[in-house]
């Protein structure tokens, strides 16, 4: 597989097409936008005793951006908040090429690996990632 | 015909990166070793400052400096004072928003300007709409998404005091024709703005001829350094206008509670200005014109009807200027996101443009998320084009393979 091969891989193009979790119902959310290519999303998610019931988003973008949040969406959903945040910050490493402390915690995320190979793409791949973490930190839109 | 090897040769970055396939003209030009040797010789040999030291040095520091304001204005057909040295298109262009444009313009007036436009064509002048409470009013473009002097006469009336528009357009590549705006505009006592950017690289520009008020461009994009640029104004114009900031350099006499300001342009030249830069710029202007514009124009023309017709041929994309008069060639790879296609003619060493160009008025007009711009230059040859379009029909045959998912 070459790396391009490596970063469209079927389960990114899947998730591209057909996203999970699209539609806010309307908890907390963040908003954000990269100017420089365009990329928006709003990620909202429903926090019950510091449970993450559901995570949902809204937006436009490229492949990774978009396919990336809809994974998101899945693997995050059902962890303590505090196990999220590792999971983001490990997410972070893993595009960047760095080692990451749970694999199995990211779970389908893993196959973000080949962004590592194109600098260029990190903010479109880690855009709904922060807008979660800020979230969970605290912070929302109105 | 150029000899695009010998230019290739000739620009030190096209040595470092011996594949690359250069189609971000319209961003910025690479700069040829000629220009990067005479801004070296500037400070190597008499790297002082202007107009200030009576020594020897400085005397042939002040000399090249003026040379080269008055190689631009041989190049443009202006006269020496109406060539402003600026940090380039968007410096210019607000330059003259926030002097011409918010002494002269009031409430209830009327400017003029296009969806077509650079962000710093339009910005500036939107913002003095707001302050003053004018209308700004866009041109209707046509079914291509150009404008036409029958659209223009549309939106002109006897309030128009600004018309701030685009000689070529960075994303369609369009000429406008700003002659006979520029015409029917001063009939109504407007001024005209022309952001010249995209035109200075590829044709001669005459002022006198064109009879524009106001005309703005960069260095970077025709050859020369980044960090200068240019702003032509009418004297008559120039004369009457306040400087936008003062300091040094920019005056001749000081007192207590006044200064008298120097004549233009030096009264819009506060400080120490780019002078490498502009003596970079300088040699651009020879570069160029030694390759002479005909025979770039010619090169463009071929390569451009080259690439059009073998994208042709490739199914699966849409342009959205075949008709353009300068050789930029916008589309897109139907259903895949512009950021995503830009990857792989990244991993093909072809660096091209994706997103809204800084004119997002236009994607927006195009309806779409952004764009793919590939420009062509003097370095660019036809084996370029055909890299190019073998990497556009890989993509498309990349993205087809999910199309089912
Ligand atoms: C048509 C046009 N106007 C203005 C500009 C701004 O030029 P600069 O960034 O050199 O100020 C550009 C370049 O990006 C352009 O293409």
């Amino acid at each position: 597989m070459n790396n391009l091969e490596f970063l469209y891989r079927q389960i990114i193009m899947d998730h591209y097409k057909n996203p999970r979790n699209k539609g806010l119902k309307g908890y907390n959310h963040v908003h954000l936008h990269n100017p420089s290519c365009g990329d928006d999303v709003i990620v909202e998610a429903k926090v019950e005793n510091d449970v993450i019931q559901e995570i949902n988003h809204t937006g436009s973008g490229c492949a990774i951006c978009c396919s990336s949040t809809s994974v998101m969406s899945e693997v995050l959903a059902g962890k303590t908040t505090q196990q999220a945040l590792d999971t983001i910050q490990d997410f972070y490493h893993l595009v960047k090429g760095e080692p990451v402390q749970n694999e199995e915690a990211l779970g389908d995320a893993l196959v973000y690996q080949g962004v590592s190979q194109f600098p260029a793409r990190y903010k479109c791949a880690v855009l709904a990632w922060k807008a979660l973490e800020q979230l969970l930190k605290g912070e929302q839109d109105e | 015909m150029l000899d695009v090897e010998k230019i290739k040769r000739d620009i030190p970055l096209f040595q470092n990166y011996p594949n690359l396939i250069y189609l971000d003209s319209c961003a910025t030009t690479l700069k040829p070793r000629y220009v990067l040797d005479k801004m070296d010789e500037y400070y190597q040999e008499y790297g002082v400052n202007i107009h200030r030291g009576v020594y020897e040095l400085s005397y042939r520091a002040t000399e090249e400096y003026d040379k080269a304001r008055k190689k631009i204005a041989k190049f443009i057909n202006a006269s020496f004072e109406e060539v402003i040295f600026t940090r380039g298109t968007t410096n210019s262009l607000n330059m003259i928003a926030q002097t011409y444009g918010m002494a002269n313009i009031n409430l209830n007036d009327e400017i003029i300007t296009s969806e077509l436009e650079h962000h710093s064509s339009l910005l500036p002048w939107m913002q003095v709409a707001k302050k003053k409470g004018a209308i700004l009013k866009y041109i209707p473009l046509n079914d291509e998404g150009r404008i036409t002097v029958e659209n223009f006469k549309k939106v002109l009336t006897d309030k128009t005091k600004v018309v701030a528009i685009t000689y070529v357009s960075n994303t369609m590549g369009y000429l406008t024709p700003i002659r006979e705006i520029i015409e029917l505009a001063h009939k109504q006592g407007a001024v005209v703005i022309v952001d010249a950017a995209q035109a200075a690289p590829h044709f001669k520009i005459d002022v006198c001829e064109l009879d524009c008020d106001f005309l703005a461009f960069s260095a970077h994009k025709m050859l020369g350094p980044t960090g200068i640029g240019i702003l032509y104004g009418k004297k008559s114009l120039l004369d009457k206008m306040d400087p936008e900031e003062y300091g040094g350099d920019m005056n001749n006499d000081v007192f207590h509670d006044n200064v008298i300001v120097k004549e233009t342009p030096y009264k819009f030249e506060a400080g120490t200005p780019a002078i490498a830069e502009a003596i970079g710029l300088g040699a651009a202007i020879d570069l160029l014109e030694k390759i002479g514009f005909d025979n770039i124009r010619q090169h463009e023309k071929e390569l451009h009807k080259y690439a059009l017709e073998k994208l042709s041929s490739v199914s699966g994309i849409t342009i959205y200027n075949k008709t353009a008069d300068i050789g930029i060639i916008n589309f897109n790879i139907d259903g895949v996101h512009p950021h995503d296609a830009s990857t792989f003619f990244d991993q093909a060493n072809i660096a091209l443009r994706a997103g809204h160009h800084c004119a997002q008025l236009v994607t927006k007009w195009l309806k779409c998320n952004g764009t793919l711009r590939a420009c062509l230059y003097i370095y660019n040859s036809k084996q370029d084009i055909d890299i190019f379009v073998k990497t556009v029909q890989e993509v498309v045959e990349f993205f087809r393979q999910f199309s089912e998912v």
